[in-house]
């Protein structure tokens, strides 16, 4: 039988799962999105289903459900397409790209926005409608207050505000170079996409560089591609292809600006008895079998599945 | 059956965007109240434009446009409550709207700003602007004539420097004499950008109070939505009482404005999306291919190509919009979903049976109002009528249909 990792009240996914339960309820309540009941819970199915194949697939130990669950709350909210295929091969690809798309043990890419990405470019049949939130002044507080508040327990802050500080600046450049008025960038930044992105994607431990300097300057590299895909490309959902594309840097910035891996972070809090294991379930069972230690040794995307199998026995 | 013609809007005016890759065709109509001397148009497109770039398009278009895609009721008739099965009938009552306007007058001289070209097609003179200096164009409308109202220097300004091109058309009132056209024909465009968008901030800086925009989108893979402003579908398939029918170009105002400020005056809304090839029930003839190539849909085939009708792979979006510079701050700029859902803003009205009621029919007398209550209550949280009012237009006294809940009627 399967142990279920537990979610502590300290895990800052706790508090992310709920932010996005409140995000989607509003949502689809009151902002009306184009996602249903049955589509919420399909994601939410496939999401887990897939967790727990991959799971079994890789003999972890524990079945973490939590951060897939977060990935298909992030789906509910952002992806929208007539087919229920596309909606399931997204909560699909946002899970497999945990387990196969890894990194120095560390997933490459966020699995929302890998999930996203990969299906607006190769169906055409799925969009992110990035206007849904409407730029309510009162909805874009609250957002990001509860945010902030999970990028703080997820101490990835520092990406959030370099992206937000780096877009906020080529905004306001731009505009101020075109003789806008300041209401038109303060409306483009009044976005609630935009601060959904900031707060909840973009931050996301696993697949940020590890040191401080390279999660700066990575912020402030999406934040350029997201500028450039809006402003030179005309193209909509500029964040999001900036982030798959930024996400292949990571490794070339862990390599520049060494730093300690999120995953090896948990492990010390978790001596101290701050935090329940929630990340080191991710990890294949051959790791922590052969060598116990928790830093990958891996130097290439060494999670190929076979290979790791053989080692382990 | 009811019509709802012509003017419901004040102040608005009526785009349709034909839109596949980069290749847009834009025609905006211009149903110009004034003196049509006194009219003339400011319009930014985000690339350079040639004469064979501009065309004058049929006036009828976007009257087409509008019939088969405006807001809609549908009328069903009670089958005989004894069990003789009754037609059920459809008809529909269409909203129609109206135009815009930017007066400017001419004159000639010239400062700093090249004249590409200029040349008269239909009843419009038509002058292609390029401005690289920013302040020069709006010195040079205003030298040559164009009144040019205070804040447009500033719009105009901003939209050189994002390098998007104008071109001003005036009617040439010989031509239009000889043309005898009694209203001014729209004025079709088509370009290739990356852009997808409308500026709008010029219509603004003159207006008193919002203005209506109705955007007809024609594209081919589905639903257009707006990327910087929330996009919301306008209630549908309610049922309201009878009296709507006499009374629906008012109805659909009410619903409207009541919409518009329950999203806060900041949304667009979807009235209409639907794929061409087929509607049911149909507001109007669906357009021909003809009328569809006339529109710009550059892709179809040829006259001969689809039939009179039908033309598939056109997916028609209906926006509507009442904007101010307060709530619409930026150029509207849209993005094409896969969105292939088909949707109608329609208001369902069902007649009771009228003939001959053989048998005592109970249930149906009871089913009959409790419907109307419903219908009623549908009626008033849509508009925002008065109860009252509702109530006396529906012909009924209070007793016999009264919306407010128990209590309510308790303690008044």
């Amino acid at each position: 039988m399967l142990e279920i990792a537990p979610l502590s009240t300290k895990d800052p996914r706790l508090f992310q799962i709920a932010s996005l339960t409140v995000l989607l309820g509003y949502g689809m309540t009151v902002l009306s999105f184009d996602v249903s009941p049955a589509r919420a819970a399909l994601l939410v199915g496939t999401a887990l289903c897939a967790q727990l194949a991959c799971t079994r697939l890789f003999r972890l130990p524990v079945f973490d459900p939590w951060s897939g669950l977060i990935s298909a709350l992030s789906l509910c909210l952002l992806l929208r397409t007539n087919s229920a295929g596309i909606a399931v091969a997204a909560a699909g690809v946002a899970i497999g790209s945990k387990f196969f798309l890894r990194w120095n043990g560390k997933h490459l890419f966020n699995p929302t926005n890998i999930a996203l990405a990969a299906v607006l470019a190769v169906t055409g049949r799925a969009w992110v409608s990035s206007g849904q939130w409407g730029n309510a002044a009162f909805f874009g507080f609250f957002i990001a207050c509860a945010g902030r508040f999970v990028v703080q327990r997820a101490a990835r802050g520092d990406v959030t505000l370099a992206f937000l500080a780096t877009f906020l600046l080529l905004v306001l450049g731009r505009s101020a170079a075109l003789h806008e008025p300041l209401t038109i960038p303060l409306h483009r930044l009044e976005s609630g996409a935009l601060l959904l992105f900031a707060f909840f994607m973009i931050s996301d431990p696993k697949t940020t560089p590890d040191s401080r300097g390279g999660r700066l300057v990575f912020g402030a590299v999406v934040a350029l591609g997201a500028a450039y895909v809006q402003f030179r490309l005309f193209l909509p959902n500029g964040a999001i292809w900036s982030l798959a594309l930024g996400s292949l840097l990571v490794p070339l910035f862990d390599l520049l600006w060494p730093g300690p891996q999120s995953s090896e972070r948990v492990v010390r809090f978790r001596m101290k008895g701050d935090l329940h294991a929630p990340l080191l379930a991710l990890r294949p069972r051959f790791v922590s079998l052969r060598s116990g230690s928790l830093p990958a040794r891996s130097r290439f995307l060494r999670v190929l599945r076979g290979e790791g199998r053989r080692e382990a026995l | 059956m009811a019509k709802a013609d012509a003017k419901l809007f004040n102040r608005s005016s009526q785009v349709a965007l034909v839109r596949e890759g980069n290749r847009t065709v834009l025609t905006m109509g211009s149903d110009f109240q004034g003196d049509p001397k006194e009219f003339a148009v400011v319009i930014p497109v985000p690339t350079p434009i040639e004469k064979e770039q501009i065309h004058i398009g049929d006036p009828k278009l976007l009257m087409r446009l509008d019939a088969y895609s405006s807001p809609r009721l549908v009328e069903y008739h009670d089958p005989d409550p004894c069990g003789r099965r009754d037609e059920m009938r459809k008809m529909s009552v269409n909203g129609a709207m109206l135009p815009q306007a930017a007066a400017v007058r001419e004159k000639e001289k010239s400062l700093g700003v090249t004249i590409e070209a200029r040349y008269t097609v239909g009843e419009y003179d038509i002058l292609i602007l390029s401005a690289k200096d920013s302040g020069g164009l709006a010195k040079w409308l205003q030298s040559n004539g164009y009144r040019i109202p205070a804040g447009a220097a500033e719009v105009l300004d901003s939209y050189v420097r994002q390098n998007m091109r104008f071109f001003v058309a005036k009617v040439n009132l010989g031509e239009k004499a000889r043309l005898g056209f009694s209203s001014l024909r729209p004025i079709q465009v088509a370009y290739e950008s990356p852009k997808f968008m409308l500026p709008i901030r010029l219509g603004m800086v003159n207006a008193n109070g919002p203005q209506e925009l109705f955007v007809y989108t024609l594209t081919r893979k589905g639903r257009v939505e707006a990327v910087n402003y929330r996009t919301v579908r306008l209630p549908s398939d309610t049922d309201v009482p009878l009296f709507v029918k006499d009374r629906f170009p008012d109805f659909y105002r009410a619903l409207f404005s009541r919409q518009v400020k329950h999203e806060g005056s900041a949304a667009v809304f979807t009235e209409y999306a639907w794929d061409m090839g087929w509607c049911d029930p149909c507001a109007a003839e669906p357009l021909t291919a003809a009328e569809l190539r006339g529109v710009g849909v550059f892709w179809l085939p040829d006259a001969a190509g689809a039939g009179a009708s039908g033309a598939s792979d056109v997916f028609l979006t209906r926006l509507h919009v009442r904007y101010d510079a307060a709530h619409f701050p930026e150029d509207l700029a849209f993005q094409e979903t896969a969105d292939r859902q088909n949707f109608q803003a329609r208001y369902v009205l069902h007649h009771p049976f009228a003939g001959t009621v053989s048998c005592d029919a109970g249930d149906y007398r009871d089913s009959l109002r409790s419907r109307r209550e419903s219908e009623a209550r549908n009626v008033i949280a849509l508009t925002g009528w008065s109860a009252d009012e509702v109530r006396r237009r529906m012909g009924v006294t209070a007793a016999e249909l009264d919306t407010r809940k128990w209590y309510e009627r308790l303690w008044n």
